[in-house]
């Protein structure tokens, strides 16, 4: 599992880039001016790989949102044992009757060993668990590393040279041994039992912890970029006529900042979701019944030598959905920051 | 050199000193009493007291934390369970041993894994990287693009699995991971740990051959590459001795970052091979609230990190003279 910490090389090339805009390159109509925003739509419009990644990204994020009413037209939930009230669906080994793990048209992607639960819904919703959890942890992390980063840039001096050691120290942390060691504590820290623990504090925590040890790479970048971006002219030009920090900060830098926010974002997405499915598949995350990517690696993990079929359905689409995320990602970069190389 | 590696030691180790003390102050935060959990079942108030003192958990919480650090220089005593020398870790709870001598145990599984891999992947990915970068925009460059794009993603507890099913399981190409010493049986030690190695490997190639790749393009573009050329040298010598040397650099920076991570316990690659590491240690740990082994195992792996960290820049500063430790 990888923590987001986005590779050392791209941060480099967003750090040694100037900030500008690429206002001069204009497009084809000369001399009809177009926003920074809008530069990188057209070049992103025409990026065919970047346009289809979209689509499979999209694809995934409208299945997980809709997965009720996926379910609802498909009549099946990802929570009932089919198995139990019919036992022909599953062999004397629990193991599913029918050949391709169950496959039929009733249940497209086969039934579950051992419980008989349904697989489709269950990936469904399992989908809608892991990109719920995962886009929440992004958010956080980008809100937390954006105002530390800045306020730290911004500052300078001893807040500066204070958060540095604390995101010195937190990026030493031995990652995925820390999530695992802490989830616990942070579940000690709402219930008194750890054997009752509801999905929804689980979510919090994976949340919260992933974002606790996340926003240290993003913060780094964003101090970095403050640092040099504090002493252009237009900051000292803000500044003389007045500004408050405040309207410095959001009006003057933040808007120079959104290239290297919305690149950094889109790296950790991905990074999140497989963090997140490793923590289910090691079992300190979320754990069995509720579904999610993880937790169907983990039971399919439990009877992989019988029973490939059922471990191919989560696998596979989280291979296919890191992948189209991470070309996304680069094609995102390319648009936003033409002149950095890859 | 010598005042560099002194300041970043000290720096590390007051570094290892924060971790240590947040995961201290952090497991105090669990409701969980591990002198309940190692008394077990039939246990008196008495009993109880009499294990709280040998665990030396009946004192105030930076008390203990002093306790600890003075442990691993001074070695201490944990009354009934007996004497644990200097340097000491610590007493874990639920094995009933000093926690130095079962991480001590579970090492070697660890490091092999870890420095076979790198192997592997370090092999594997910049060669293919340095074969993409000749071959620019040939169709061995696509290959490796696009190769390198697919392993990016391809997760651990996903295709070790298949693997396992397809080259274990039905073709019966590979053993089934395990772990022999190498001492005992070279020959078993190697087939048994070939898939997790391979399996590992294919995650990091990936982003070693896209590195080494755009290291080398860039460095092949080069004023003093192109120098070099126009002098009469031979492209092999000009690859090699100008541009490849050129190219390392930022290549060592993150393998030492890798090897420092997987030596502190590649937890998932352990888990899911079910290899006994330090790494599955730690999961188990966590597990049995035993607070002792988490903090040494955390200490070993932030440990690796920081001294990785460490041995990078002066790996660095020797392969490239223009970079000055300061």
């Amino acid at each position: 599992m990888t923590v987001p910490t986005p590779s050392a090389a791209a941060s480099l090339e967003v750090l040694g880039d100037p900030v500008e805009k690429p206002t001069t390159s204009g497009g084809p109509k000369g001399n009809e001016s177009r926003s920074p925003g809008r530069l990188a739509w057209t070049r992103f419009k025409r990026d065919k790989t970047g346009v289809i990644s979209a689509y499979i990204v999209i694809f995934f994020f409208v299945i997980a949102i809709a997965a009720p009413l996926i379910a609802k037209l498909y009549g099946k939930n990802p929570y009932t044992t089919y198995a139990s009230d019919r036992p022909d669906l599953l062999d004397a080994f629990s193991y599913p009757a029918g050949p391709n793990g169950g496959m039929s048209s009733e249940f497209w992607f086969g039934i579950e060993p051992q419980l008989g639960r349904d697989v489709f819904t269950f990936l469904l919703y399992g989908i809608r668990t892991s990109l719920g959890i995962a886009v929440a942890a992004t958010l956080l992390t980008t809100l937390l590393g954006v105002v530390i980063g800045i306020t730290a840039g911004y500052l300078g001096g001893r807040t500066d040279y204070l958060v540095g050691r604390v995101i010195d120290i937190l990026l030493s942390f031995p990652s995925t041994l820390f999530f695992i060691a802490f989830m616990p504590v942070v579940y000690g820290l709402f219930v008194a039992d750890d054997d009752n623990i509801p999905t929804s504090l689980r979510a919090a925590s994976l949340i919260l912890v992933l974002s606790a040890f996340g926003w240290a790479s993003i913060a780094r970048l964003l101090r970095g970029q403050v640092l040099g971006l504090r002493e252009r002219e237009f900051v000292e030009a803000a500044k003389v006529t007045g500004a408050s920090p405040a309207r410095i900060v959001f009006k003057e830098l933040l808007p120079n900042l959104w290239t290297p926010i919305i690149i950094q974002s889109t790296l950790m997405l991905p990074a999140y979701v497989t963090a997140e499915a490793g923590l289910a598949f090691l079992g300190v995350g979320i754990i069995d019944p509720t579904p999610d990517w993880g937790v169907m690696i983990q039971r399919g993990a439990q009877f992989y030598s019988q029973d490939i079929t059922f471990m191919l359905f989560p696998g596979l689409s989280m291979v296919i959905f890191v992948l189209a995320f991470n070309l996304l990602g680069d094609s995102v970069r390319d648009a936003l920051d033409p002149k950095s190389k890859r | 050199m010598l005042r560099f590696l002194v300041r970043r030691v000290i720096g590390a180790l007051v570094i290892l000193l924060i971790i240590s003390a947040v995961t201290f102050w952090l497991f105090y935060a669990i409701p969980r009493d591990p002198a309940q959990m190692s008394c077990g079942k039939n246990c008196t108030p008495d009993m109880l007291a009499q294990v709280r003192h040998n665990l030396g958990i009946d004192h105030p919480v930076p008390v203990q934390y002093w306790y600890w650090v003075k442990g691993i220089f001074v070695g201490r005593s944990y009354g009934d369970f007996g004497n644990c020398n200097a340097p000491c870790l610590g007493y874990s709870f639920a094995n009933r041993e000093p926690v130095l001598g079962t991480i001590m145990d579970r090492l070697p599984t660890t490091l092999s894994l870890a420095f076979g891999s790198a192997i592997v992947f370090l092999i594997l990915g910049v060669g293919a990287g340095m074969i993409a970068a000749v071959k620019q925009g040939k169709w061995q460059d696509k290959l490796a693009s696009s190769a390198s794009l697919l392993g990016s993603s391809l997760q651990i507890y996903f295709v070790g699995y298949i693997a396992m099913y397809f080259l274990v399981a039905k073709l019966d190409i590979l053993d089934n991971p395990s772990y022999t010493p190498i001492t005992e049986d070279p020959g078993a030690w190697a087939s048994g740990l070939l898939l997790p190695w391979l399996v590992l490997a294919i995650i990091f190639t990936a982003n070693y051959t896209r590195m080494s790749r755009s290291q080398l393009v860039e460095q092949l573009s080069e004023d003093y590459v192109r120098t070099a050329r126009a002098k009469g040298l031979s492209s092999r010598n000009v690859f090699f001795r100008f541009a490849w040397r050129g190219a390392m650099g930022p290549i060592v920076t993150v393998f030492g970052i890798d090897l420092g991570t997987l030596i502190g316990g590649a937890i998932i690659t352990e888990y899911t091979f079910s290899l006994q590491g330090v790494g599955r240690l730690a999961v188990d740990a966590v597990d049995k609230s035993d607070l002792p082994m988490v903090l040494g195992v955390t200490l070993l792996s932030a440990g690796a990190i920081v001294l990785f960290n460490i041995v990078v820049d002066a790996v660095y500063a020797l392969i490239d003279p223009r970079i000055r430790l300061a």
